[in-house]
């Protein structure tokens, strides 16, 4: 990756700070943000538009150019990483409209995940955060307790109990020093989606394939939070790749990508999850690799630098990644052959930032919809980050709700009967802010309506 | 408590909590403008939201003398934003709200941290637009607009910002609030929004911005011809303009400036053509379309070996995004480069552009060149690596020996990108001293106690080192007319 810092494992704990004169000011050696894509950075300011924190607040050190010096005044040792320096790059939504927007192509993903990791080693955040911090990394990376959270959820839901307890607004009665805290747990109670619990319940099929030879060999990355709150997607996706020709197996066990760990900057765990998925992976001889959560998909693919440092695991790493595909990457790349029935709708499209500025991928999903007869699509006009992002609304709530608010009325403005989007955080995101009126689907979930014949969307989430 | 400290503490009083910037590592990030080169840590920023939030910064720094500068978004290519250690460096970032908006009077009232684009997009849906579109449309400001008078790759039909602002609300340096202008084109009296567009921040801060809007044209048509060199493609240029043809925009890019546009945006540049020029035809349909295949003629008889006509508007659009993106995209050739700025007669290009990379290889550095070949303008850019010894300063000298070229070949060395500090040592090359001592008495007029963005525009001795020589005083001061500012 950078060529500068030293190679091994990634320290547990923290590095002893670098001492000046080592040439990594406030970081220490293990993969400090390259300096040489700091320089890359010409400040022309091309990216403060695109950025949704700069859009919010309309100050520098908010904005990717601001976060790029600080980086840089870090790395010459000139500031610390200090309280302000962490609240700047935890404000940072990840969600890369930077890069897109940056002509000089800098590497901002580069450059935020190595501070990341450098921030969780080297800072010391304030008791309440870190156990609150503690207790997401708990849940979420670990399919086995979403889908307990997820089954929580739909009982919660089932019991009347939600109903009650939203009149009375409980998050409002915490103790008022818990501030923070409840803006967070408000962002968590208005995250719990609607659960169907026969498809969590279900266990993927582990191969299956279509009548015939099979198009391709794909494998299914079944992902945490996708598994967990949106099973039916899963399902949809394994539906839709048989129908469309393909052998789909699902390697098992799977955990959790790394991908939530490697936006919060947990190095350690992220490689723990991504050394486990390239196991799972070994020796299915798959054409691709599939995903269908945005989020995961770009980290997939970045495996062969993740784990760049790891002589047992590198080579196997990077082949992955090179199979990996979002999954309406691989459909738009078949011919259709499945018969598509009508589907009467207007939606509208939303860009995950995670496929559209990470990936690069917005036209194949679009070509997807564009396959289904009878639905209409509308363009949002506005690619901006829906304040999903990862964890971001759990830990930065205020700017996550900001964001939500302001795409959910751009929805709202677009007159469309639903919204689709290739993300489980965006899913969840979206829901929150457009209530049960605009339901959330994903590419997948619209495809395989139509290929089942399902005239409108109101059962597109069957299983 | 030093005079800095007490302005802290007043606007710490008036001004919102998180209008008031002091952390050290915060301020760090205003260090610097579009020309990163130069950095100096402001020492307190204010991000005010109102007019009444401007005027009491300023108020603020006036009692005690302290300097300010003013900052849009800070793309400024000459280091007109560039803050003061000891002075207040007051953002107009938050002040973004489009006020009013008359289709049909085709005007509109914005706050000055709107951005050129955003103007053009808030009306877009009554087919009107803002014109001057500098490069860096997307991001900067219309009150760094009017300070830098900026001009885009349409300036050479439509003007630039002066011929499209038609009032201000100024707060001076006293801190008073006045009017310049008004809200149409020709209000009676000094013209003194015509002496304010331009002043690079020096005679006070823009809070509010009349503009003028125009009809989008009903057609427009769009061009890229290759040629094996500048000079073949320069002789196209005075082809189209010979033959009457009025072109709405004119551009050309060198190779090098190719590579780095092509790279950044897949525009579909020829990354072998030794020079491209990109033409632009507006107007009504009839008449725009005709005279294109004129303008298609004239680039094949000049030596064009490749001629792309934009088919749709979004390649249209590509095109322009691959143009506008040349300085930006500098990053993927090299890690730092000084953006220069210099009108030269259109004849001269050939010779001048030799000479230029004649004293780049003499420097043993690379320079890409980006024209706004209607109107002269040329804009090379000295590519070079801040992390070797002695690069840096070789590129400046390198900047500077260019424009002095584009002096020397009768043009001027500030066609749109402002003198800031970047080119005020260069002044005295181009004006006598009694031009300077004209033009500071105007500024002197509007800001006698000379803190508003002090050290720009004119040579100082701290910028200029012996260049500039001792202090002699001017003919009017000996006569007691003026007194120095
Ligand atoms: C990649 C790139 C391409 C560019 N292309 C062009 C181009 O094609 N044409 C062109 O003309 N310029 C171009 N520029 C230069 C720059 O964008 C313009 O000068 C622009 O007008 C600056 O606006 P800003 O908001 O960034 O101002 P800043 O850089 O923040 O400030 C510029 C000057 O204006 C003053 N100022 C800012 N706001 C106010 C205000 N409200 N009242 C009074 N003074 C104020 C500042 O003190 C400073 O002196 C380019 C810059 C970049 C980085
Ligand atoms: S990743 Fe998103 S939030 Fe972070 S700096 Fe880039 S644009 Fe801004
Ligand atoms: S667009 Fe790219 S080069 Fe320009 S300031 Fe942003 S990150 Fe830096």
């Amino acid at each position: 990756m950078t060529g500068m810092s030293e190679r091994g494992p990634v320290p547990e704990a923290p590095v002893a700070h670098s001492p000046a004169g080592t040439g990594h000011g406030a970081f220490d050696g293990h993969h400090p943000p390259s300096r040489r894509r700091v320089e890359e950075c010409v400040h022309c300011g091309f990216c403060l538009p695109a950025c949704p924190t700069y859009g919010l607040w309309g100050e520098e050190m908010d904005s990717p150019r601001g976060r790029i010096l600080l980086m840089k005044e870090a790395l010459e040792g000139h500031i610390a990483l200090d309280d302000v320096f962490v609240r700047h790059m935890d404000a940072c939504l990840g969600c890369m409209a930077c890069m897109s927007a940056c002509p000089s192509g800098v590497r901002y993903d580069e450059l935020i995940e190595a501070t990341r990791a450098q921030i969780e080693r080297l800072h010391r955040r304030g008791p309440l955060e870190r156990a609150y911090r503690e207790a997401l990394f708990a849940v979420f990376p670990h399919p086995g307790r979403v889908r307990v959270a997820a089954v929580a959820a739909w009982a919660y839901q089932r019991s009347g109990l939600a109903g009650a307890l939203h009149a009375r607004r409980w998050p409002d009665r915490l103790p008022g020093r818990m501030g923070r805290w409840r803006e967070a747990l408000r962002a968590l109670d208005g995250l719990m989606p609607p659960v169907s619990l026969g498809a969590v319940a279900r266990p993927l099929p582990r191969q299956v394939g279509p009548h015939g030879a099979p198009r391709r060999r794909v494998g299914l990355v079944a992902g945490c939070i996708q598994r967990g709150f949106f099973a039916q997607v899963n399902w949809a996706t394994v539906r839709v790749l048989v129908a469309e020709g393909c052998e789909v197996v699902v390697p098992r066990p799977q955990g959790c990508c790394g991908a939530l760990m490697v936006h919060a900057g947990r190095e350690a765990s992220a490689l723990r999850s991504a050394r486990a998925l390239v196991d799972a992976f070994e020796g299915w001889e798959l054409d691709d690799v599939v995903v269908n959560a945005a989020g995961c998909g770009s980290t997939l693919k970045d495996y062969g630098r993740l784990l760049a440092d790891d002589p047992g695991y590198a080579g196997r790493a990077s082949g992955l990644a090179g199979k990996a595909r979002d999954v309406t990457e691989v459909l738009a790349g078949l011919e259709p052959r499945a018969r598509r029935h009508p589907v009467r709708a207007r939606v509208a499209y939303h860009d995950a930032c995670h496929l559209s500025h990470a990936q690069g991928v917005r036209s194949q999903p679009r070509q997807v919809l564009a396959s289904v007869p009878g639905l209409e699509v509308v363009e949002l006009g506005d690619d901006q980050c829906c304040g999903s992002a990862g964890i971001y609304n759990l830990v930065q709530p205020e700017a996550g709700e900001e964001l939500g608010r302001h795409k959910a009325d751009l929805v709202r403005a677009a007159g469309v009967e639903a919204v689709v989007t290739a993300n489980p955080g965006c899913n969840l995101q979206l829901r929150r802010f457009l209530g049960p009126g605009v339901p959330v689907f994903h590419p997948v979930e619209v495809l395989d309506a139509s290929l089942r014949g399902r005239p409108s969307l109101a059962g597109a989430q069957g299983v | 408590m030093g005079a800095l400290e007490e302005v802290k503490a007043e606007l710490a009083r008036v001004l919102p909590p998180d209008a008031v910037v002091t952390d050290p590592a915060e301020l760090a990030t205003y260090s610097c403008d579009g020309l990163a080169g130069y950095r100096t840590t402001p020492g307190l920023v204010v991000l005010p939201t109102s007019t009444e939030g401007v005027a009491s910064a300023v108020r603020a720094c006036s009692a005690r003398g302290v300097p300010f500068v003013a900052r849009g978004s800070g793309t400024g290519l000459s280091g007109g934003a560039l803050p003061h250690a000891e002075g207040v460096l007051i953002v107009l970032s938050r002040m973004r709200r489009i006020l009013e908006v008359d289709p049909v009077n085709q005007r509109m009232v914005v706050e000055p941290g709107v951005t050129n684009l955003a103007m053009s997009k808030a009306v877009a849906a009554h087919h009107l637009y803002y014109a001057p579109d500098p490069s860096s449309q997307v991001v900067c400001s219309v009150g760094g607009n009017v300070a830098e008078n900026s001009g885009g790759a349409h300036c050479l039909k439509y003007g630039f910002t002066t011929h499209h602002v038609l009032g201000l609300e100024v707060v001076l340096p006293d801190g008073s609030v006045v009017e310049l202008g008004g809200r149409t084109l020709d209000p009676p009296g000094y013209d003194l929004r015509g002496v304010f567009v331009g002043s690079e921040g020096t005679l006070g801060i823009a809070t509010r911005v009349t503009v003028r809007l125009l009809r989008l044209p009903e057609a427009v048509a769009t061009l890229v011809a290759d040629f094996p060199d500048p000079s073949t493609a320069g002789e196209a240029v005075s082809g189209i303009i010979a033959s009457g043809i009025v072109p709405a925009a004119v551009e050309m890019l060198d190779n090098l400036a190719i590579q780095a546009c092509e790279a950044a945006t897949g525009a579909g540049y020829s990354l072998d053509a030794g020079a491209a020029l990109v033409v632009e035809l507006d107007g009504p349909r009839e008449e725009c379309l005709g005279r294109f295949g004129e303008v298609e003629a004239i680039c094949r008889g000049a030596g064009a070996t490749r001629v792309r006509v934009a088919g749709s508007e979004d390649e249209r659009a590509l095109i322009w995004k691959g143009r506008k993106a040349a300085f930006a995209a500098m990053g993927r050739l090299s890690p730092g480069y000084f953006v220069q700025d210099g009108v030269i007669p259109r004849t001269a290009l050939g010779p001048v552009l030799a000479r230029i990379a004649h004293l780049a290889s003499e420097a043993g550095l690379r320079v890409a060149n980006v024209f706004h070949a209607g109107d002269g303008n040329l804009h090379p850019l000295v590519l070079y690596d801040p992390d070797r010894p002695g690069e840096p300063e070789r590129a400046e000298e390198l900047a500077t020996r260019i424009v002095e070229l584009c002096v020397d070949a009768g043009g001027s060395i500030t066609g749109e990108h402002g003198v800031g500090v970047d080119k005020a040592c260069s002044m005295p090359k181009m004006f006598s001293e009694d031009d300077l001592a004209v033009m500071a008495r105007v500024r002197a007029a509007f800001d006698p106690a000379g803190i508003c963005n002090p050290g720009k525009v004119f040579p100082t001795p701290r910028l200029c080192g012996e260049v500039i020589g001792p202090y002699r005083p001017h003919p009017l001061e000996l006569a007691g007319v003026a007194e120095r500012w």
